[in-house]
């Protein structure tokens, strides 16, 4: 750097940011995506410069001037099929390149780190398992895989870090999800890109890439003290849904533990993976989801939690790794099971400190 | 006759505009309110839309101006939502998709088939009829507070988070889709039983190609989006609906349906243009389109292949990857003919004897803005950089230039071309030609920095955004003054020539088609008698022959 | 194609519309339009113009039955059981009420066709009849949907669905379960589309029963037995058309459940 003046290198760092043509690279996929981009840039160059090419080379050789009689072609088979087919082979070769990268960026890898995001009219909230709460904000680690699950409280918006070049929409009703693993450290830009509203243009916030180490000083300086498991568990126990799913051999509902990622047959006879979305549907529609060998009796909670709710009770029926855990549950309510649906006030007893934190 | 010029006007101090033509067969008010005649009814819609599009143009300078700063300076975030809503609505439904079907279309097509008018020429003044009472609805939307949903009508966004006039808005575009339908139905029925004599398919002008596949894509595209439009209004009225997840429906179902219609719509507005096009470079370089056939059934084939890749529009809305997949591989197939008309356009040129009339340069226009366009469609059709690349300025910019550098240089050829035919009296050359360069230039301006915001993530519809941007978008709305004057001039010039422009006689072009062999303008049953086609389209040859017969016979 | 064969066999000359406007207005009947070449040429191009737009129509309707059946697949269980609440007597009635327009608008059109004047009107003023019957009808089963609050919207109540022991007539016949109460709620869903439907198809039966309105006196002038048959089979291919619709209606929307 020393053989570059100081004043040159600030005039070039300058221009670099305020005349920059694309943003920073700051994600593994960044550099996939550009690259595909400036392919076609090249390929769009080329296909401008020889159509420029023809049209200003025929208008200059073939002018009246020059040129007074007109000869009559029809056509030409070969020309036809040359024009075609090259084209042809480009776009397809760039909807190929596209398809793999379009498979990559929506195809979360296994050991990527959730992060929750609700996205409401008109702010973005980011809701970390550990209980770290967001509002138009989000801090992640460098280096990890990160998967976004999103969902709309409303209408739809679409997360976006142009950074990154990802996207999702954030739709009402179901969730999305996106992933990305950051390289480089940073505040990058996150924006709402789905017209919702008057405020559109102010759903904006930032995206915020650290070291692991200041990421974990970060997570623990801004937890709220309770996971999002945590949250979760207490929102089980207020709404009575330990009434029936508990472990009793008696219990009307299916026991939750170990249930997220298995198999489940349904009272159909489909049988369906449990994920984020099916345990989502199954608590605001659960007439249409119901476990083989039960009642339809479960009440639907639809107008009664909100997304971040719905959000907590996953995280929490995640974490639900053995029949000891749900037990810690029940016994943490004094909800007499025959009571159903009665709020209790035991919604207001905090869990035992004793139980850990799940990250 | 300079070598510079093709144009062969009759000899001025004698030349008069024929007594009895189309306009001067009847007067007042009435014949023309009820009049059947395709041209009177074309001239009512020419009217019509430059009405509109001049309240369309207004909103988008005012859309610029606000973008001039980074905050919201010129007007509140709602009112920009409302302006740039009312931008879409207006260019899209009012402007683009009647702009030449309705104006060029109606007038030329019953002349270049050799009939005496549209099948249906009462069905035809209803259609404008239909569009002047949408037009009324959407002007009484705006005066009563506008309309914030943008023109794509995002469910639940429009049916329950909004308390604008989404209802007016939708019944407006509703009775317009009709107006749309009848043209388009108007002229399939004409081009299939009211060709003349001898006027086999493939000897019509490529003009009437391009218009007889948008008609298809008008005839099974619109009803689509006109039911669509009734769910939402119904929607609104009863609380309840198919679109709103709250009630057990789906918001991605509109989506669907939604771009079934619009994304054959923009083939809609932009095939007619493609039409003028292939007539203009024709003319100018005295030569047969290079590959008629094919451009033919390219026209065809991008109709049939427009309505397979509507959810290209949807990628990152959680469709499944496989879906994308298959909509991604039909997006690719449907850009090729788009290729192959431009390079059979510019094989046009190739040993012709090419002169650079106002028409030729709004062509050339059209060609190179065009191809841009379109390549960046295929960005936005690659699955993988359509993820970074959608819902930004990328989008606004790839639109603008297929519609604004294509679609509205075709029309402005368009209108420049047939001028002569319409009106009797020939623009003037030298100003007309620093219109389009103007445009040119200033169109360039305008919506190229906006593919550099949108790779840079600048989203669309924002009013205001981070700082960084502006330079980019000072640079766009200085443009779009530019661009402006650029569409002020033709206003202008072209009133100016109704008076004092030279008489243009039959064919000042020295053109092909049967409109060229009659009177300027023409009379109101086109031909004193129908036709009978003995040659192929744009048979400069047979166009020398009637010239020499011509000459031989006045001496 | 027929369209230039048309003007080849339609009998005039092309250089018959040069004398039309010299001579005392040519050789051609008095409903045939200037542009046309030959009185064929202008009834086939009616006829096909108004094929295309019934196309159009297909496609108009096409949206709502898109919409009907993916939500009828999601949810099929409820949609069944809403569908338990229209009268299959009803419903059977309008059926039958609208084939038997069609037969006496098929015999409206051979009447104009034979140049039957009397017959056509009968057959017009049955149609009439029997269109204005099926309104009523509809308004009937609308009407009874009101009074059991199954109009979506503000009104609208689950109890029948919920407890259909609420609902002694309904029930009687096919004893359905209850429904927990968010599938009950999907039932709106149904009966929105229910009446997008209904209701669509009714409007396309008042315009065209105002149509055949203006019909009835045209025919009594004797404006369609002089020859001029466009109108009346024209018009009989929309009737048709709408009383496939119904047709189509009636079975997804009454018959899903029957076995």
């Amino acid at each position: 750097m020393d053989h570059i003046s100081p004043v040159l290198w600030q005039f070039l760092q300058k221009w670099l940011t305020h005349f920059a043509l694309f943003p920073p690279e700051a994600s593994t996929v960044a550099p996939e995506s550009d690259a595909l981009f400036f392919f076609m840039v090249l390929v769009s160059l080329i296909g401008l410069t020889i159509v420029v090419l023809l049209i200003v080379g025929f208008s200059i050789l073939y002018s009246k001037k020059r040129h007074p009689h007109a000869v009559q072609i029809e056509g030409s088979t070969l020309l036809e099929a040359t024009w075609t087919i090259i084209p042809l082979g480009l776009f397809l070769v760039m909807f190929v390149w596209g398809a793999l990268l379009y498979f990559r960026i929506y195809t979360p890898p296994a050991n990527a780190m959730n992060i929750y995001v609700v996205g409401k009219q008109w702010m973005w909230k980011a809701e970390h398992p550990g209980g770290q709460h967001e509002i138009n904000a989000l801090h992640v680690p460098m280096g990890r895989p990160i998967q976004i699950t999103l969902i709309s409280q409303d209408v739809f918006h679409s997360f976006s870090i142009p950074a990154f070049r990802v996207k999702r929409e954030a739709i009402p009703g179901r969730y999305t999800t996106v992933w990305f693993e950051a390289t480089a450290v940073g505040t990058y830009h996150l924006f709402c890109t789905q017209y919702c509203g008057t405020d559109h243009s102010e759903m904006i916030g930032d995206v915020i890439v650290m070291t692991p180490e200041d990421y974990k000083k970060w997570l623990e300086s801004s937890t709220s003290g309770n996971s999002l498991a945590q949250d979760g568990e207490r929102l089980f126990a207020s709404l009575s849904c330990s009434a029936c799913h508990n472990t009793r051999p008696d219990a009307r509902g299916p026991s939750l533990a170990n249930v997220y990622n298995a198999k489940l047959t349904l009272a159909s006879g489909q049988t369906v993976t449990v994920d984020d979305a099916y345990l989502r549907d199954a608590i605001l529609n659960p007439s249409q989801h119901i476990t083989q060998g039960y009642a339809p009796i479960m009440p639907t909670y639809q107008g009664q939690i909100s997304e971040e709710g719905v959000i907590a009770l996953v995280e929490y029926i995640k974490n639900l790794d053995s029949d000891y855990r749900v037990q810690q549950t029940t016994n943490t309510t004094d909800v007499p099971p025959e009571i159903e649906g009665a709020k209790p006030a035991a919604g207001a007893k905090a869990p035992a400190a004793q139980k850990e934190v799940k990250p | 006759m300079s070598a510079a010029t093709i144009v062969a006007l009759p000899d001025q101090s004698t030349a008069r505009i024929p007594k009895m033509n189309f306009l001067t067969k009847e007067n007042g008010l009435l014949s023309w309110l009820l009049t059947g005649d395709h041209k009177r009814i074309a001239t009512l819609y020419l009217i019509s839309i430059t009405f509109f599009f001049f309240i369309g143009g207004a909103l988008a300078g005012l859309i610029r101006l606000e973008l001039l700063t980074p905050q919201t300076s010129l007007m509140a975030a709602d009112t920009y939502n409302k302006v740039f809503t009312m931008h879409g609505v207006i260019m899209v439904f009012f402007f683009l998709v009647p702009s030449v079907p309705a104006t060029l279309g109606n007038f030329l097509i019953p002349m270049m088939i050799g009939a005496k008018d549209l099948a249906l020429p009462k069905i035809n003044l209803l259609s404008w009829y239909l569009y002047i009472v949408a037009g009324f609805m959407a002007i009484y939307t705006m005066a009563a507070g506008g309309v914030d949903t943008g023109w794509t009508f995002t469910t639940p966004l429009s049916t329950h988070y909004l308390n604008t006039h989404v209802i007016s808005t939708g019944l407006a575009i509703f009775v317009a889709g009709f107006s749309s339908i009848f043209t388009g139905l108007n002229f399939i029925v004409t081009i299939h039983k009211m060709r003349a004599p001898g006027m086999t398919w493939f000897r019509l002008p490529l003009f009437v190609w391009a218009n007889y596949a948008a008609s298809i894509l008008m005839v099974l595209g619109t009803p689509v989006l006109a039911i669509t439009l009734v769910l939402v209004v119904l929607e609104r009225l009863f609380h309840i609906g198919v679109f709103d997840p709250a009630f057990g429906g789906d918001p991605i179902l509109f989506q669907h349906l939604f771009w079934f219609y619009s994304h054959p719509a923009v083939y809609i507005m932009i095939l007619p243009g493609m039409g003028v096009i292939s007539e203009v470079v024709s003319t100018f370089s005295r030569k047969r389109v290079f590959g008629y056939t094919a451009v033919a059934f390219s026209s065809v084939a991008i109709a049939v292949f427009g309505f397979f890749v509507w959810a290209h529009h949807m990628f990152i809305m959680g469709i499944s990857n496989y879906a994308a997949l298959i909509f991604s591989l039909l997006t690719m197939l449907v850009a090729v003919p788009s290729a192959i008309k431009i390079f059979n356009w510019a094989f046009t040129l190739y040993k012709g004897s090419i002169t650079f009339e106002t028409p030729m340069l709004y062509a050339f226009g059209f060609m190179g803005l065009f191809t841009i366009g379109g390549m960046t469609g295929v960005f936005l059709g690659t699955t993988g950089t359509d993820i970074h690349l959608t819902e930004t300025y990328f989008i606004v910019a790839h639109f603008h230039f297929v519609m604004v550098g294509g679609m509205l240089m075709a029309f402005l050829a368009g209108i420049h071309f047939w001028w002569p035919k319409w009106t009797g009296r020939m623009y003037p050359e030298k100003i007309s030609q620093l219109a389009a360069i103007v445009t040119f230039i200033g169109f360039n301006f305008t919506f190229f920095p906006q593919f550099i915001l949108g790779m840079l993530g600048m989203p669309r519809r924002y009013a205001a955004y981070p700082p960084e941007f502006q330079a980019l978008n000072v640079f766009s709305t200085a443009g779009a003054t530019i661009l402006g004057v650029g569409y002020l001039l033709p206003i202008l010039y072209l009133t100016w020539s109704l008076k004092y422009g030279a008489v243009a006689g039959n064919n000042p072009w020295q053109a092909t088609g049967l409109e060229w062999q009659t009177q300027s303008p023409p009379l109101t049953e086109n031909f004193p008698e129908i036709p009978i086609m003995d040659h192929e389209a744009y048979d400069y040859e047979w166009l020398e022959k009637m010239q020499e017969k011509e000459v031989a016979s006045v001496g | 194609m027929s369209d230039s064969t048309a003007i080849a066999n339609g009998g005039q000359a092309p250089s018959n519309s040069a004398n039309t406007a010299n001579s005392a207005h040519g050789e051609h009947p008095p409903y045939q339009r200037h542009h046309f070449e030959s009185v064929e040429q202008q009834a086939d191009t009616a006829n096909f113009a108004m094929w295309l737009f019934l196309l159009t129509e297909v496609m108009f309707f096409g949206g709502l039955f898109t919409a009907y059946l993916i939500m009828r697949n999601w949810y099929y269980q409820p949609f069944v059981v809403a569908s338990h609440q229209l009268s299959i007597f009803w419903g059977t009635a309008n059926t039958a009420v609208l084939i038997a327009s069609s037969f006496t608008m098929a015999m409206g059109v051979w009447s104009a066709e034979t140049r039957r004047r009397k017959s056509l009107l009968i057959s017009l003023g049955l149609t009439l009849v029997f269109g204005l019957t099926f309104l009523g009808i509809k308004g009937i089963e609308w009407h009874e949907k009101w009074e059991k609050h199954h109009i979506p919207g503000e009104h609208y109540s689950v109890q029948s669905f919920v407890n259909p022991q609420s609902d002694p007539e309904v029930y009687k016949e096919y004893h359905d379960a209850p429904l927990p109460p968010d599938a009950a709620q999907k039932t709106e869903e149904y009966f929105f589309l229910y009446f997008a439907m209904t209701g669509m198809h009714a409007l396309h039966m008042v315009i065209g029963i105002g149509i055949l309105v203006f019909m009835i006196f045209r025919a009594k002038a004797g404006a369609y037995t002089t020859g001029h048959v466009t109108f009346v089979e024209n018009f009989g291919l929309y009737w048709h058309f709408v009383d496939i619709i119904w047709i189509y209606l009636f079975a997804l929307l009454y018959l899903i459940s029957r076995h």
